[in-house]
């Protein structure tokens, strides 16, 4: 069990790392590594702190603790997953309206430059 | 499109990807048949030469700089045609699919009868041996969801032959469905307490190109149509409860019909 729970502690410490590098090389906003870097936390703090993962996996009906770790650590990624799935769909819905509205402007920018152009020659 | 559109004005909107094959001939095709009625064609971000062969066939073209898909593309056309002013706009396929002799019959229905949406139904006549079995199979399955919504039988949901006065296109230019919007936009209008009608018309084959619905997009289609059926009707009854009003008027108020996003 303890070897697991250093497992966890050592991938939740490589994604805190991992984020606040790319954080800083601007890969990922710092609005956007927040949620990263809490669900790390919330991993590292969980697998060092055995009390409160046993008293947690008690809670759960888990009997092996690890196990209700994995199941908290799924969860917090699901939020996570689920936090970026909205953004994703507003910056989606955002992209659709600025396209439609470049393509709009374009057009009606063509058709003022035609219209000068048939006002000069006449 | 530089002249502002007459009073009950009516625009051909051609939505088009990668149709360089058949976009010019259905632009001359309706310019036959409507002469003197403008036709946009809307191309999505085509990899080919769909853009200048409609130009070249006599259209105005609306070029999106990304690829937006069905529903994104048609929207932009409703969007232009709004803020521009036109009363009517049909919708013709850029791929041929449609007849343009069926217009002035959607375009009689359109302006005569108290309704803002007219569907070209190619199964109003009740002849059914235009598609496949799968797709016959998934089109009586639409209309058995549909029916209880829309309170009444609609022969053909998913037919993109479609005229809208000035209304829904309101509607329309603002909330419109982005991938396979044809039912859902059935749903949007009603839920509006819009009213549409079918008028019959005889669906060609393709003159170039090929569909994009496959067998396994087949399926996707269906669930995703049937989300999104199921999430307009919870928009629309949620934020019904929230304000705690009836449905909107049959007409919107001006404020509301003019204003885009």
């Amino acid at each position: 069990m303890d070897r697991l729970l250093n497992v966890v502690s050592a991938l939740s410490v490589a994604l805190f790392v991992m984020v606040l590098v790319s954080t800083r090389r601007a890969h990922i906003r710092v609005e956007y590594s927040v949620s990263w870097l809490a669900a790390a936390a919330v991993l590292f703090v969980l697998s060092r702190a055995k009390g409160t993962l046993h008293w947690l996996s008690e809670a759960m009906g888990i009997t092996y603790p690890p196990l209700a770790l994995i199941l908290l650590g799924a969860c917090v990624f699901l939020l996570v997953f689920y936090r970026f799935s909205i953004r994703i769909s507003d910056l989606k819905d955002a992209n659709i309206a600025l396209t439609q509205r470049v393509a709009i402007l374009e057009y009606r920018l063509q058709s003022r430059d035609e219209k000068d152009e048939d006002q000069a020659r006449a | 499109m530089n002249r502002p559109p007459a009073p009950g004005s009516l625009l051909i909107l051609v939505p088009a990807f990668n149709e360089e094959g058949a976009v010019g001939e259905v632009v001359r095709e309706v310019g036959q048949v409507m002469p003197g009625v403008a036709v946009l064609v809307v191309d999505d971000c085509s990899a080919d030469a769909t853009a200048s062969v409609a130009l070249q066939a006599g259209a105005d073209v609306l070029r999106l700089p990304c690829h937006l898909g069905l529903g994104g593309c048609v929207q932009a056309g409703y969007k232009l045609a709004f803020e521009l002013g036109y009363e009517y706009v049909i919708r013709v396929d850029g791929d041929g699919q449609h007849d343009p002799h069926a217009i002035p019959r959607i375009l009689d229905v359109l302006t005569s009868a108290r309704c803002h949406m007219v569907i070209g139904s190619r199964y109003v006549g009740g002849d059914t041996n235009y598609t496949s079995f799968s797709r016959r199979a998934g089109i009586v399955l639409f209309r058995l969801v549909l029916r209880p919504i829309l309170g009444k039988w609609v022969h053909d949901p998913t037919s993109g032959f479609v005229g809208v006065n000035r209304q829904a296109l309101a509607v329309f230019s603002r909330s419109f469905p982005l991938e396979y919007p044809e039912i859902e936009a059935l749903v949007v209008l009603q839920r509006r307490a819009f009213a549409f009608e079918e008028v019959p018309c005889r669906p060609r084959p393709r003159k170039a190109g090929r569909s994009s619905i496959t067998a396994l997009k087949s399926i996707y289609y269906i669930v995703h149509v049937l989300l999104g059926v199921f999430v307009n009707i919870l928009k629309y009854e949620g934020g019904r409860r929230r304000r705690g009003t009836r449905p909107p008027p049959e007409r919107l108020p001006r404020e509301q019909a003019g204003l885009e996003q």
